[in-house]
């Protein structure tokens, strides 16, 4: 059984998930799984409950209950939208109305081509720059509409181009 | 020779710090041996970062804003030719004015000055005495007497004594037993705990060590979260520092203490800066909390017993232990001694890092230190203690820094976000801003503060809509008091308190919403009507950024918005350069 288990897991790169047998290891092998797949893929839930003998329903009600995990893989590029007070009362809402209005998608969704990923994060903690916005890590402080449509525009072409 | 240090936290890198340390690099390979490049941590003035410090002895130049393209003139004048650029120096005469008279420089003692990334610039500045004096001049009973004369209490909020939660742990029963450091901040319009971990690592290890000598524990742990990836590389560094230099690990400094820390990085739940749900998600479950008693000082992680502190109050804890608890009981309040570290946001001009010592007056925070509102506009209140907190108005404003007086506003100390909040800013939507992260990050377990909190959202969705009624009101207090008695954990405790507050200080405010259908800060949109006085000279801007076609009218000639296409989309506001759209 355990072999047959293990073949089916193959894909998973398995040296990446260092079990070391410890108590308490469930959120780093997610996280580590999360690192290597962009997302908790259903597959790598049961390969670790193999590993670790914990129930799979048990482990998907912990990726469900933190933020950080996702079941679905996100595009290519992931745009996270500061919703901490300080961007809140710096204008926010400007952000968000330009974004939805530049790629026609909600907070946790993604444009169809796969592109653009929306989150709304809790603070980033660039406050004295808000609004705030990143795209895969970069961060964009002072935002206006302009300045932000600008961005948007630039990261399209950008992607257009490498593809 | 001058050393150039640069500030990269994460304010500094976002501003643009690090393109700044490349230009430096770059100049470096042009003029070998000309300075030494350092980088550092936050030195708080975050309004005026990408910050460039040129040191030469006991001089020291500040410049602020500086892009790439200013590197080369301050090489050239500064560094190389003598000559200080008086225009753009931080502290120039204006600039700063009172921003660090006013503050007492504790647990930042380091920041901002020492580059975080390195061990001995840590020990130069006292680092790892006050823990060398801990382990071989005092005893454990002498260390938490230290801490309790101290009078310190724990900085995340929730203000218990540290050295009675640390006496705690050391009287319960068991041979093992863990140090936590709650660097799980979630607040948000916080970021204090992340600079002083981006800034000054060891000075948090450090304390994390005393108290595991003083309570008798060899095994701790750092839950940080996991959008911090800055401060857990830096912690990383660290620790694997002090590992080699014999300060962690097994028999420290030949005392036979031991000690380990690990680091968890946390994975997206508020909830988890309460205790128990931390140690039930460091013991990888879902971090839901659970009642109290038995406290984790009696049983807490894995069972055994645990003392959990923060990052702040952790920070604190060398420089007691090395000045001894009465030098720092001098500063503050008869209730709140020491010192305390405050992150600054929202409209005021200085925003940034700051500590003051207790007892300073909020008023004087703000305008004394941070240099009071942005264009001058009226100070209207500012929001303490993040979404357990409240808002306290202006004129109570006068009231100093201290636990209880702060408390009796309704508000909580928290754990040190300032949020400042103008005449521009509508109390009911922050009241609603708070009620929605509350209400999306209850775990769920006690139904008052999963669905209480859901009810008292839409109540505030419908006020803020227009939909609101008087009865609302009385709802609302209704289910706060309901809120606060049947949760279990802090979270829900607290939840309703910026609708308490708002309610409490800014009642007018809320009636304007639902007798007026008014919102008097002009920020819910659904309440505003658009229109064009004769300001209007027909330039037609408006009329074709309208997306609905809601505004007709002649070129040069006056234009009109029909109220009943409008979407209130505020358009035709932002393109106007003759003010001659109005919004109310």
């Amino acid at each position: 059984m355990a072999e047959q288990h293990n073949d089916e897991f193959k894909q998973f790169n398995v040296d990446l998930w260092k079990f070391d047998g410890h108590e308490g290891a469930l959120i780093p092998l997610l996280q580590s799984a999360q690192d290597t797949y962009g997302y908790v893929p259903e597959k790598a839930m049961h390969y670790i409950s193999h590993v670790t003998g914990i129930p799979a329903a048990e482990i998907y009600g912990v990726v469900t209950f933190y933020a950080q995990f996702r079941t679905r893989p996100l595009g290519k590029n992931i745009i996270r939208v500061c919703n901490g007070t300080a961007c809140h009362v710096n204008g926010v809402k400007m952000l968000y109305d330009t974004l939805q209005e530049e790629l026609g998608i909600n907070y946790e969704e993604t444009t169809e081509d796969g592109v653009f990923s929306l989150v709304s994060v809790a603070c980033l903690g660039c406050c004295s720059l808000a609004p705030v916005l990143t795209i895969n890590g970069e961060v964009f402080g002072r935002l206006t509409a302009a300045k932000t449509r600008k961005i948007i525009r630039e990261f399209k072409t950008r992607t257009k181009a490498t593809e | 020779m001058k050393t150039i240090l640069v500030g990269l936290g994460t304010c500094g890198i976002s501003a643009g710090g690090e393109k700044v340390f490349r230009a430096l690099q770059e100049e470096l390979r042009e003029h070998p041996g000309a300075f030494e490049l350092k980088e550092t941590g936050c030195i708080g003035m975050c309004y005026r970062e990408p910050l460039v410090e040129v040191i030469d002895g006991d001089e020291r130049h500040l410049y602020a804003e500086v892009t790439p393209e200013r590197i080369g003139r301050i090489v050239e004048e500064d560094v190389l030719g003598d000559q200080t650029i008086d225009e753009w120096l931080a502290l120039a005469e204006g600039q700063a004015e009172g921003f660090f008279d006013n503050q007492v420089r504790i647990v930042l003692r380091n920041s901002g000055i020492i580059d975080p990334g390195s061990i001995e610039e840590y020990i130069a500045r006292d680092g790892y005495r006050a823990v060398t004096k801990a382990l071989k001049e005092m005893t454990p009973e002498q260390v938490i007497g230290d801490v309790l004369a101290s009078g310190l209490r724990g900085r995340g909020g929730g203000g218990f004594p540290t050295g009675k939660k640390w006496e705690f742990t050391r009287a319960s029963a068991g041979d093992k037993k863990y140090i936590i450091c709650n660097a799980d901040e979630g607040d948000p319009g916080a970021f204090m705990d992340r600079s002083v971990l981006e800034s000054d690592p060891h000075s948090v290890l450090e304390g994390m060590m005393i108290a595991g000598y003083a309570i008798g524990a060899d095994e701790a742990y750092i839950y940080c979260r996991a959008e911090y990836p800055k401060a857990i590389a830096r912690l990383r560094q660290a620790i694997s520092q002090a590992q080699r230099k014999g300060l962690l690990g097994e028999n420290i400094l030949d005392t036979g203490f031991r000690f380990h820390i690990k680091i968890k990085e946390g994975a997206g739940a508020f909830v988890c800066g309460e205790e128990t749900a931390l140690i039930a998600s460091i013991e990888g479950r879902r971090g839901m909390p659970r009642f109290r008693p038995p406290f984790p000082a009696v049983s807490g992680l894995w069972g055994k017993p645990t003392n959990i502190n923060n990052v702040e109050t952790f920070a604190n804890v060398p420089w007691i232990i090395l000045h001894g608890g009465a030098a720092y009981a001098a500063y503050g309040t008869e209730n709140s001694k020491g010192t305390k570290v405050f992150a600054m946001a929202g409209k005021v001009r200085r925003t940034g890092l700051i500590e003051v010592p207790m007892g300073l007056t909020i008023r004087s925070i703000i305008f004394d230190v941070c240099g009071g509102i942005i264009d001058d506009k009226r100070f209207k209140a500012v929001q303490m203690g993040g979404p357990s907190g409240g808002c306290i108005p202006a004129e109570l404003c006068d009231i100093p820094v201290d636990y209880q007086e702060v408390n009796k506003t309704g508000a909580i100390m928290g754990s040190g976000g300032l949020i400042v909040m103008d005449e521009t800013t509508c109390m009911v939507d922050v009241a609603k801003f708070f009620l929605t992260f509350t209400q999306s990050e209850s775990c769920g377990k006690c139904t008052f503060c999963r669905i209480g909190t859901k009810r008292m959202l839409e109540i505030l969705e419908r006020i803020t809509e227009g939909q609101g009624t008087m009865d609302d009101l009385d709802n609302l207090e209704e289910l706060s008091e309901q809120i606060r008695a049947a949760s279990l954990c802090g979270l829900g405790q607290t939840a309703p308190n910026p609708v308490i507050t708002t309610l409490k200080y800014f009642r007018d405010e809320y009636v304007a919403h639902i007798v007026d259908k008014k919102c008097p800060a002009h920020v819910c949109t659904p309440l505003l009507t658009y229109t064009i006085n004769d300001l209007c000279n027909g330039c037609t801007a408006c009329a074709r950024a309208c997306p609905t076609a809601a505004i007709t009218g002649e070129r040069k000639g006056m234009h009109v918005i029909d109220q009943d296409l409008c979407i209130k989309c505020g358009k035709c506001f932002t393109v106007c350069r003759f003010d001659a759209v109005v919004k109310d």
